[in-house]
């Protein structure tokens, strides 16, 4: 076939023509009917937030329990790696002294050194997180919840090297392989590569449940809800307790409350 | 003038050779890493970021230093630089491409490197970062191409290069500056949550890369017929000395905040770095031998003998690079990690394949250099020829 230069750039100026008709379309075929109907049953909140209540998780609590953790690990397939190094983890336990750096005393109660305290994605008011992350793979909801996109990030890791709160995991190797709880269907697993961490089980407020740690605890040691609502549980528990937050100096404005 | 590349001596092909087998051994790393994903590097969930990030932060500052040469030769009308301007522009060409090229080995998913600029994201840094380098990157390659190829055809280069020129200026120093930025700004990490780490990542700078180009620089003199001329080198040492006595000086200052405040999250990291934290030490010794490099070379740079003196002078620049590499290529993007936001002690050492990977990204570095140099040179010796 012969074919010249003015031939190629008659095409291309015809496919060049062609791409200006999409805003066309998109205008033509635009809605403001939601393309996916609302779950009836969803929580909704404003400013999701969580309680912990360390006291009821010590005291009620056999020692060593994990139902919180289990909970979340096997509802969200998260992997046992196996090692500390790339240890990928959604909520986990840690001494108050590295919940908490420097605040802690030598003459402080002896609880206090040696009991868990329960740590998770703090869903930030101010996350750094999102400020960093290159692709909006990390995004704020607007119910507050600091949510990831397994399927944009492109694995740069600079969410962790922004977050004050270590609750960012990374697979530095395929995951799928070392899922050791029963798949959960329902739950996308994810690939090497991609950073992720606590959700606030954005998928279980969609359909009306709460938080799965939350609903694994039998001691109510964990207590999710409304930050902007008055009467929410969260709220109450505020008014009564007095709580503190992780890090309140750098000013993320952190979503989860400790009473101690 | 690219077919000046496929000319050359046995020696040059035999370390072009040399070259092309280090990078194949880098891209046969990178081939298991692609597939194995960042598992066989010594990264972790506490230190996320390790060798690749390093070397990138360096080689910025490698990057960002041709605006050595630039500046003065326009802005002042230095004559002597007008000779190696263009060593400085192609010594920024590659040093960007090793910059880009340790970035995508560090993404957990290469693949989707394009989403940055399908999802344009101003308020990160690192979105910045890519704009500031690639722009300086083509800057770099329309500026020393039209230059060198004028200079070639014995022309004054053409009128619209000038403004490029004017504007890589500040785009050098933009480069570094934004990528201290990435660092700088975020509130988990003390030992990068410092006002000045601009200003020391733009000292390091210009004593490390100026340092390479005078190495270069001897190195074109020895294999080529074309002389960059003493008088250059000269003031290129003079801006190593200074640079490297107010990055040494800017060291000095962290030290003093995080000691005299005795806060504790500002003296970790530089305990960490120079006598070892909970036991944990790993990178003490060389932290040291950056102490003792940085201060041979000023010691070597200061006194007026051992500056004049070319072999002195040779060891004096690679103890400079070295000692900038140690510091920044090493000590400051890993200290950043230790201890962990929890405050725990979890160390990092580079593997094999990563090493090997990093060394493929340097080898591709030396490469481009080596072609770039190459073709400068030639042009040179004709034009120099012809003049004669």
């Amino acid at each position: 076939m012969e074919s010249s230069r003015r031939d190629l750039l008659k095409l291309g100026g015809a496919c060049a023509l062609g791409l200006t008709t999409l805003p066309l379309v998109k205008a033509h075929a635009k809605s403001d009917l939601p393309k996916v109907m609302d779950n009836p049953d969803a929580l909704k909140g404003k400013r999701w937030a969580m309680v912990v209540d360390a006291k009821k998780c010590w005291e009620k609590g056999k020692e060593g329990c994990k139902d919180c953790i289990d909970a979340c690990h096997k509802i969200h397939n998260v992997p046992d790696i196996g090692n500390v190094k790339e240890e990928i983890k959604w909520i986990w336990n840690e001494k108050f002294q590295h919940v908490f750096p420097g605040m802690e005393s030598p003459h402080m109660a002896h609880d206090y050194h040696e009991k868990p305290f329960m740590v998770f994605c703090n869903h930030c008011g101010n996350a750094p997180c999102v400020r960093v992350c290159p692709t909006q793979a990390t995004f704020k909801r607007p119910d507050g919840i600091t949510m990831m996109d397994f399927h944009r990030c492109i694995g740069c890791r600079y969410c962790m090297a922004g977050c004050p709160y270590g609750a960012r995991s990374f697979n530095f190797r395929d995951p799928r392989a070392f899922i050791k709880t029963e798949l959960n269907m329902t739950f996308p697993t994810r690939e090497r590569g991609v950073v992720e961490k606590c959700s606030f089980c954005e998928e279980r407020l969609a359909v009306g449940l709460l938080p799965a740690c939350v609903e694994a605890c039998k001691h109510g040691a964990l207590v999710f809800g409304d930050l902007e609502d008055p009467n929410s549980p969260v709220r109450k528990l505020l008014a009564e307790h007095f709580t503190i937050r992780r890090k309140p100096e750098l000013g993320t404005e952190p979503g989860v409350y400790y009473i101690v | 003038m690219l077919e000046r590349a496929l000319y050359g001596s046995q020696r040059y092909f035999r370390w072009v050779l040399g070259l092309l087998i280090l990078i194949g051994m880098g891209f046969g790393a990178y081939m298991i890493q692609l597939n194995k994903g960042l598992t066989i590097t010594g990264m972790g969930r506490d230190v996320s970021w390790g060798f690749y990030i390093a070397q990138f932060t360096f080689l910025v500052g490698v990057a960002a230093s041709a605006v050595m040469v630039v500046l003065p030769y326009y802005l002042h009308n230095v004559k002597v630089f007008g000779r190696i301007t263009i060593l400085g522009e192609f010594l920024a060409i590659a040093a960007v491409t090793m910059c880009l090229l340790f970035i995508i080995v560090d993404l957990g998913k290469p693949m989707r490197l394009l989403n940055v600029l399908l999802y344009p994201t101003p308020n990160s840094i690192l979105f910045w970062d890519m704009v500031s380098l690639n722009g300086y990157l083509f800057l770099n390659i329309f500026i020393g191409w039209n230059v060198l190829e004028a200079e070639r055809k014995g022309v004054h280069y053409p009128n619209w290069v000038k403004p490029l020129i004017y504007i890589s200026i500040p785009w050098a120093v933009s480069i570094h500056t934004v990528t201290a930025f990435l660092y700088a700004g975020l509130p988990a990490r003390h030992y990068w949550l410092t006002a000045i780490m601009a200003a020391r990542f733009l000292a390091s700078a210009f004593c490390s890369g100026p340092a390479l180009l005078i190495l270069l620089a001897y190195l074109v003199k020895k294999y080529t017929k074309f002389d960059p001329g003493q008088e250059a080198i000269d003031k290129l040492t003079n801006i190593v000395t200074y640079a490297l006595l107010i990055s040494v000086f800017f060291v000095g200052l962290e030290f003093f905040t995080a000691f005299y405040s005795q806060i504790p999250g500002h003296m970790h990291s530089l305990v960490y770095l120079f006598v070892g934290l909970e036991g944990h030490g790993k990178l003490v010794p060389f932290m040291w031998l950056f102490a003792i490099l940085a201060v041979a070379a000023l010691v070597l740079l200061l006194n007026p003998k051992t500056r004049r003196n070319e072999k002195t002078l040779k060891l004096a620049c690679l103890f400079t690079f070295l000692s900038m590499w140690l510091e920044k290529g090493m000590g400051l993007v890993i200290a950043g990690f230790i201890p962990n936001p929890l405050e725990q002690v979890r160390e990092y050492s580079p593997t094999i394949p990563e090493l090997t990977i990093a060394l493929g990204v340097w080898s591709t570095g030396a490469f481009i250099l080596t072609i770039l140099y190459k073709i400068a040179t030639s042009v040179k010796e004709e034009v120099g020829e012809a003049s004669h």
